[in-house]
């Protein structure tokens, strides 16, 4: 017994230095800061493995919001930024911090909103929904995170002629938060909230909510990726981050992105412009 | 109800299959909290053991500043972690920000004061039961205290296992500096984070089953290698 108790403290000391001097392996690989959409849908466990498989570069994805993501970008975190919210990707190149912006792929937003609707938002044009929901006050929850879907938002009450931050209404939930949570949030209030169509189809706590507005052309959620500027930060890997971008507007990866699909249904669009 | 069931059922399955990403997802969470508690025990309890002996004036100011520092916030050590990593940042050259070490570096940050506030106490409180003896003995105050560590060496095993809990349970510095990158920095609570964001609540939970499993097995460890010291040398 007291071989074993003697064993058992060793095996545990042995294990605990096992444990922290476990080397990570440093091969050639890449960071690539995107946004909660493309990691949360899943789209980036079904791209990554192929294109590594076609180029031997690792990728290492950090998800946060837009805003967030270029701001990784700027500090020189990332070696590519791969976003949706195309003004502040066009100011992420202007001011020198990015190469150039290259269009790869385009989903959509909904509106989703309780099954009942009491604000009768259901219907073809977002912005005579988001009237609706204004008019009847009922529960909205918005991002507040300077994501690309809370810019597209505040697009669309700009457009209803709406400032829902300054009215400081309570049936504005302003929840600073990543999309998942915003959506776990919302089923739980039951309220109406935008979401990229990938993260919602994704997403399985939906509870009564369902889709109210789709197919509005204004709905349209366009994703780009940048090269970080290697003139601003000497250590980003250019030519490895140039051919994961290659890769992506590449027949190849165009139809891997076209090929992710959840319940049948195809998450991304191709858009490469060539 | 049922959700608790699933995720319970979910957890056993997880845990029997092996599954591959759990099981290196569980590792990292103990390899970097593990190595964090090493490293903040290493700077705290010398710390805590000069304190229970010095004179120095700064001394009181120094304990309601450790005392203080125990409730620092996860998040904030994480942004400022951020920011001295970020390759703008001072320490930018290290290449650590996204990785375990920048992991490892926040969360010894946010654990040194706990284990020095509670380790100082630990040895205070024991010294006021044998500073007779001590001066009885003639020791000298380094002396004094070496015996003091020894004599409470349980209760700083105790200490220690506040902050390895306090480390591997967190979220907010882990998130921030480590990223939660797939196969390279996604620990058990970022993990958890994640699942909960898709909506997938059932692999949340069982994940966060998972996680207590791992802070029962290592506290368990920690109570037979203490067992067995006791049993060897007391």
């Amino acid at each position: 017994m007291k071989t074993l108790r003697r064993f058992n403290a060793r095996a545990a000391v042995v294990a605990l230095l096992l444990t922290c001097a476990a080397p990570s392996v440093q091969g050639t690989s890449i960071i690539v800061a995107s946004t909660t959409s493309t990691e949360q849908s899943g789209l980036f466990a079904h791209l990554l493995p192929a294109f590594e498989k076609a180029s031997g570069i690792k990728v290492k994805v950090v998800a946060a919001g837009t805003g967030q993501a270029l701001d990784i970008g700027r500090r020189g975190d990332a070696d590519i930024v791969f976003v949706h919210d195309p003004m502040a990707e066009e100011r992420f190149v202007a001011d020198g911090s990015g190469v150039s912006r290259t269009a790869v792929m385009y989903n959509d937003f909904v509106l989703v909103g309780p099954g009942s609707d009491p604000a009768r938002a259901a219907g073809a044009d977002i912005v005579s929904s988001f009237k609706a929901i204004f008019s009847a006050r009922t529960n909205f929850v918005s991002r507040g995170d300077k994501s690309g879907t809370h810019a597209a938002e505040l697009r669309f009450w700009a457009q209803a002629g709406v400032d829902p931050l300054t009215t400081k209404a309570a049936w504005y939930r302003d929840t600073g938060s990543a999309m998942g949570a915003a959506l776990n949030t919302a089923a739980a209030m039951n309220a109406y909230v935008l979401t990229d169509r990938a993260t919602w189809l994704a997403f399985k706590n939906r509870r009564d909510l369902k889709i109210l507005v789709e197919g509005d052309s204004r709905l349209f959620n366009q994703y780009g990726v940048i090269l970080v500027n290697p003139k601003k930060h000497a250590h980003v890997k250019a030519q490895a981050g140039q051919s994961f971008i290659d890769w992506l507007v590449s027949a190849d990866g165009q139809s891997t992105i076209a090929s992710y699909k959840i319940g049948g249904a195809q998450l991304f669009f191709p858009h490469a412009k060539k | 109800m049922s959700l608790i069931v699933d995720s319970a059922l979910e957890a056993i399955r997880l845990m029997a299959s092996g599954d591959a990403r759990l099981m290196e997802v569980a590792q990292l969470s103990v390899r970097v909290s593990g190595t964090a508690t090493i490293i903040a025990a290493l700077i705290a309890l010398p710390l805590a053991a000069w304190l229970v002996q010095t004179r120095s004036a700064v001394r009181a100011p120094v304990v309601v500043m450790l005392n203080a520092c125990m409730a620092l916030p996860p998040v904030i050590v994480g942004l400022v972690v951020y920011l001295l990593l970020s390759r703008s940042g001072p320490l930018g050259a290290l290449g650590w920000l996204f990785t375990p070490n920048g992991m490892i570096v926040a969360q010894t940050v946010l654990i040194t004061p706990i284990i020095a506030a509670l380790a100082r106490q630990t040895l205070d409180d024991a010294q006021l039961e044998y500073r007779d003896l001590f001066g009885s003995l003639g020791l000298s105050r380094w002396q004094s205290v070496a015996t003091l560590l020894y004599e409470t060496r349980f209760s700083l095993l105790i200490v220690l296992l506040a902050g390895f809990g306090r480390a591997i349970a967190e979220v907010g510095a882990v998130m921030m500096v480590g990223g939660n990158i797939a196969g390279e920095t996604r620990v058990m609570t970022t993990a958890i984070a994640l699942e909960t964001s898709k909506g997938e609540l059932a692999s949340a939970l069982a994940l966060g089953m998972v996680l207590l499993l791992i802070v029962l097995v290592v506290n368990a460890l920690a109570q037979s290698a203490k067992t067995w010291i006791g049993r060897r040398y007391v």
